[in-house]
């Protein structure tokens, strides 16, 4: 076979949403034996090595995002199933859960306000621009209703995925390091900050810890989803005005 | 693992449908979970071993779902160049803070010393 026909192979390959499919499934696959041979080191998060790598061979191969998600789009659709099945392990730890309910909405208000209003002032203070903080603000909640918030503030979706994207990958590997040293040991309170802070990819990396974290991380996501949605809106526009010089 | 599957997808369309009626600021999914731990509550014999395995495949594997948003990530390479910094230190710190003021917080009401409070 000479270079001339890989080549048109390719093309006609490249073209088709099986390629993208299984180069992700392939990535992944990749990703995870890595972070097995880490010992199951956070830094080893599984998310960012198979984004690192297929980011990698859609530049080396010129390929649009908008062709990639084309095949990716099948195992994106996955994200909604799975989300509903984290009612699963929610009612598994249910106990626990309405035992500890009082801590639990104390912790969850204290930690909703502080990422959502930390994230703003930080960047406010940096001088980033309007645009970009109301796009920062929603970070720490799951995708949708963090693009949904962000718009009605002023800021841009597709950048405001990006950031929680970001938070979620930096949370899944910093998050248990961090509160282990802090003297948090406990798999609910790990599991509640992990879901809190970043979301659904934290919530991935409680899963990883244990079923119990997991369970923790998943109702801390949706709650700080839920009261996000709810108080960021009219939270930022009483907080700007302080904050500009 | 077709019927468990059929009955995720169901309450995603429930929770979707629920959304869009009543105009949830929350997403379909998370409503669809929200509904299916009720009906879990409700149901006495709790999720049916099928429900529990294919659950447990989804969630064993959730960090693959995020990957194609994540290499999305590419798109805004050059948008987040120029305001690097104050974007890097202000998601960094602001994550931090997050996840020590929910974790702090929990553990201390949660887990106080024994003997210090009844």
């Amino acid at each position: 076979m000479n270079a001339d026909s890989v080549t048109e192979i390719w093309v006609y390959l490249s073209a088709q949403p099986l390629v993208w499919l299984t180069l992700t499934l392939a990535a992944y696959l990749i990703a995870v034996t890595l972070h097995r041979k880490a010992g199951g080191h956070p830094a080893a998060n599984p998310v960012l090595i198979s984004v690192a790598i297929l980011v990698a061979l859609l530049l080396a191969t010129d390929t649009p995002y908008q062709r990639y998600f084309d095949g990716a789009q099948f195992v994106h659709f996955l994200l909604g199933p799975a989300t509903v099945a984290l009612a699963v392990p929610l009612h598994g730890q249910l106990k626990r859960l309405v035992a500890m309910g009082g801590p639990i909405l104390v912790a969850l208000v204290v930690g909703s306000l502080v990422a959502g209003l930390s994230a703003y002032t930080i960047g406010a203070l940096l001088g980033a621009s309007a645009p970009t903080l109301a796009s920062l603000a929603p970070k720490s909640v799951t995708t949708p209703i963090a693009m949904g918030i962000a718009e009605r503030l002023g800021g841009l979706a597709s950048l405001t995925a990006v950031f929680v994207i970001l938070t979620g990958i930096f949370g899944a590997i910093f998050a248990d390091g961090l509160l282990r040293r802090l003297g948090v040991k406990d798999e609910a309170s790990i599991g509640f900050a992990l879901g809190l802070a970043s979301h659904g990819i934290g919530t991935a990396r409680a899963f990883q810890l244990s079923e119990q974290t997991g369970a923790f991380a998943a109702l801390a996501m949706g709650l700080n989803g839920l009261l996000t949605a709810l108080t960021l809106p009219w939270l930022l526009p009483l907080l700007a005005p302080l904050l500009k010089p | 693992m077709t019927a468990a599957l059929a009955l995720l997808l169901a309450f995603q369309l429930a929770g979707e449908a629920l959304r869009v009626a009543l105009h949830l600021p929350v997403p379909g999914p998370v409503i669809g979970m929200a509904l299916l731990l009720v009906y879990l509550i409700i149901r006495p014999e709790g999720p049916s071993t099928e429900l529990r395995n294919t659950a447990g495949g989804l969630l064993q594997n959730l960090s693959l779902l995020f990957v194609p948003a994540g290499t999305g990530v590419m798109l805004h390479v050059g948008r987040l160049a120029d305001e690097a910094w104050p974007i890097a230190i202000a998601l960094v710190a602001s994550t931090v803070l997050g996840l020590i003021a929910s974790g702090l917080t929990l553990h201390w009401l949660a887990h106080r010393p024994r003997g210090s409070h009844r």
